[in-house]
């Protein structure tokens, strides 16, 4: 009895253990699940068509030539691959230019035999129809039915998903964005964290340490909404003003919070990395006449190396999966950065900022998941680059 | 050849050098704790005015530019229980079992690292998981439980590496001890090490309560609402939280700048809840310290 109850216990205990694993499984299988229709959606939206005339030989258009099409930038088809003819776009509500209201019907029950009327008439056309408006013997080409292509999101330079007729899903702007915040915030954080972890491992007394450890603890704790909205309301006003800006929600104050985010993560490690130099190397150096400062700068900083790598990669894991204070002050402008001194979007503000208004299976649904489909593999990444930086230095 | 001994120009040199170095690594280190003194220092200046008995204990009026945070201090409290009556049994389950159980094996290794790896995944990432697993999937909706168990699956690692660490930290002679006296492996755990290992346990346990009232991120999606005057009465109502209102207040609410008090008050009550948190665990670790020497 008192075996079984043993093992049972064990047995249970063995299922907790688990659950760390089951869950990035789980984590893995849902993501990928949700994200998975994306490249089998549309790249028209739900319920319209495009029409052209059947002598143009365009049969295919990306979703991001359709968006410079409707925006006016290709005028020509040779552009897209087709003859030397301009561009004729007619929406719904322009065939009132071509045809009277009498002609259209009272009900608009004419729309489709004038609609397939009028594509024939012109060479150039492109017509943006919804769906029941498509007659049964339509006298012209309808856009065979394009998914988005994978392509169209990992090289689209455009991320405007309710873009009409053709949402654009480009990962470029905001994979850039994080980028562009999150090196901007280590850059800033590291020779701080470092600096501290000296201190703090090196020069620092006992009681210093001890006043300083809580307090840097305490910085790890604060929330990042919290970050955000002091970053909000202090730094970028004085952002703003520094240098002269239009707007202070910038990418370098997204880099600036986060940079002060990252600090605890950085110090830690790095100061746990520098604590296990073994005491004959740092005595040795010593003995040998160094200074205390040259130690540390030729013997313990070169000794800790892979552990201060270790704080820098996790710091940077941390800055790219940071949500709420990037979304507060980065000024979430979805294009291209330039500078550090424009507003940017990143990755995780996207998610945050844009899954509350779409509806569960839609196109823009998958894009989303799909870019935390990336957010994970991006921290995967970083974290077994981490364990492989930590495996290195014991096998040394 | 280069003189053995070295002159005391470079000597002085070498002093100078260092003196400046740990001068400025002094400054630098100072300059970090400036900055969080400036953080707390200006929510506090600027919240304290707010708080009130009133602002405490209301609900939120006139689109959210008067009145008070009682619904979103009671919704974070929900999470907090929520989260931890979940995570809390498991991580310390999982925590035992990785070092009392599975120590040094392959599939410890294993979970560890994945352990690692659960700790560095984004917290909205966390929320999209929520969102499709329990809200979607499980059809639990926008709801207590559906926050809870993402916040709980949020803060397991925490728990667990805490466990762990409480437990590798108890000398190996007592539970040799104990078995040698007969004991079986369970009764060593229940009577001799999980007593010895509870205190730290206990503070990581408060800071993980620390970090879920915080987070912002899981909850968007899985439970938090932007306005609900009144209390919920079932884990599947959705609640208003702390950190939830202060985004809401401070970014896209009916009146930003009217509203701008209510935001510091929001930000100082999270500042005093995690401040109480820390000082809490702090003093817990120092208390026990002192008992178990004492001993």
């Amino acid at each position: 009895m008192k075996r079984f109850l043993e093992k049972l216990v064990e047995s249970a205990l063995l299922i907790s253990g688990s659950i760390t694993s089951i869950t990035i499984l789980l984590i893995i299988i849902f993501l990928f699940k949700e994200a998975s229709g994306l490249f089998n959606s549309p790249v028209v939206e739900e319920g319209y068509v495009l029409a052209f005339n059947k002598a143009n030989p365009v049969k295919k258009l990306s979703s991001y030539q359709i968006k410079e099409i409707f925006d006016g930038k290709i005028t020509s088809w040779d552009e897209v691959g087709g003859k030397e003819e301009p561009i004729e776009l007619v929406r719904l509500s322009d065939l009132t230019k071509y045809y009277t209201e009498e002609e259209l019907g009272a009900n608009f029950e004419n729309i489709p035999a004038k609609a397939s009327e009028l594509t024939a008439k012109h060479p150039g056309i492109i017509l943006f129809l919804p769906k029941n408006y498509v007659a049964k013997n339509f006298n012209g080409t309808l856009l065979k039915h394009e998914t988005l292509r994978p392509g169209d999101f990992f090289g689209g330079k455009e991320w405007y998903p309710t873009a009409s007729p053709s949402p654009q899903y480009g990962l470029l702007p905001l994979l850039l964005g994080t980028i562009w915040v999150s090196l901007g915030a280590i850059l800033l954080s590291l020779p701080f964290g470092i600096a501290v972890a000296v201190y703090l491992a090196e020069i620092a007394t006992m009681r210093v340490r001890n006043i300083l450890k809580p307090l840097i603890e305490l910085l790890a704790g604060i929330p990042s909404v919290v970050y955000g909205f002091f970053g909000l309301v202090v730094i970028v006003p004085f952002l703003q003003k520094l240098f002269h800006l239009p707007v202070g929600e910038t990418a370098l104050a997204g880099s600036v919070v986060l940079g002060i985010m990252a600090l605890p993560t950085i110090i830690t490690v790095a100061e746990d990395a520098m604590r296990t130099v073994p005491r004959a190397i740092k005595e040795a150096s010593l003995a040998l006449g160094a200074t205390h400062w040259q130690t540390i700068y030729k013997v313990i900083i070169p000794y800790a190396k892979s552990g201060i790598t270790s704080a820098a990669v996790l710091g940077i894991g941390r800055a790219i999966g940071e949500t709420m204070a990037v979304l507060m002050v980065t000024g979430n402008a979805a294009v291209i950065p330039h500078t550090l001194l424009e507003p940017v979007r990143t990755i995780p503000a996207t998610i945050a900022a844009e899954l509350g208004e779409v509806s569960a299976g839609s196109g823009h649904y998958q894009a989303l998941f799909m870019l935390g489909v990336i957010l994970f593999i991006i921290t995967m990444i970083i974290s077994i680059s981490i364990e492989f930086i930590g495996k290195k230095k014991y096998s040394n | 050849m280069t003189p053995i001994i070295n002159s005391g120009r470079t000597d002085n040199k070498k002093r100078l050098s260092q003196a400046v170095a740990f001068t400025i690594f002094k400054l630098m280190s100072y300059s970090v704790v400036l900055i969080l003194f400036l953080i707390l220092g200006f929510i506090v200046t600027k919240g304290i005015g707010v708080i009130s008995w009133d602002f405490l204990t209301k609900a939120p009026e006139e689109g959210m530019t008067k009145g008070g945070i009682f619904p979103a201090i009671v919704g974070t409290l929900c999470l907090v229980l929520g989260s931890s009556i979940f995570s809390f049994p498991i991580g310390i389950m999982s925590g035992i079992y990785m070092n009392e159980y599975a120590a040094g094996n392959k599939f410890a290794i294993f979970v560890r690292i994945m352990t690692n790896n659960l700790s560095g995944v984004p917290s909205v990432v966390f929320g999209l998981f929520g969102m499709s697993l329990f809200v979607n999937t499980m059809k639990f909706g926008d709801s207590i439980l559906a926050g809870s168990l993402t916040l709980g699956l949020l803060s397991l690692p925490l728990v667990i590496r805490t466990t762990e660490e409480s437990l590798k930290a108890i000398d190996k002679s007592y539970r040799e001890g104990s078995l040698a006296l007969g004991a079986t492996k369970l009764q060593t755990i229940r009577k001799v090490i999980m007593p010895m290992a509870f205190p730290n346990i206990i503070t990581g346990l408060i800071l993980s309560i620390g970090r879920v009232s915080g987070e912002t991120a899981p909850i968007l999606f899985t439970v938090a609402a932007y306005f609900l005057p009144k209390l919920p009465t079932s884990i599947f109502d959705q609640v208003m939280a702390l950190p939830y209102h202060l985004y809401v207040i401070s970014t896209s609410g009916t009146d930003i700048e009217t509203s701008r008090g209510i935001a510091y008050g929001t930000a100082l009550v999270l500042i005093v809840i995690i401040l109480l948190v820390n000082l809490l665990a702090n003093f817990l670790r120092n208390y026990f310290a002192k008992k178990v020497k004492t001993n």
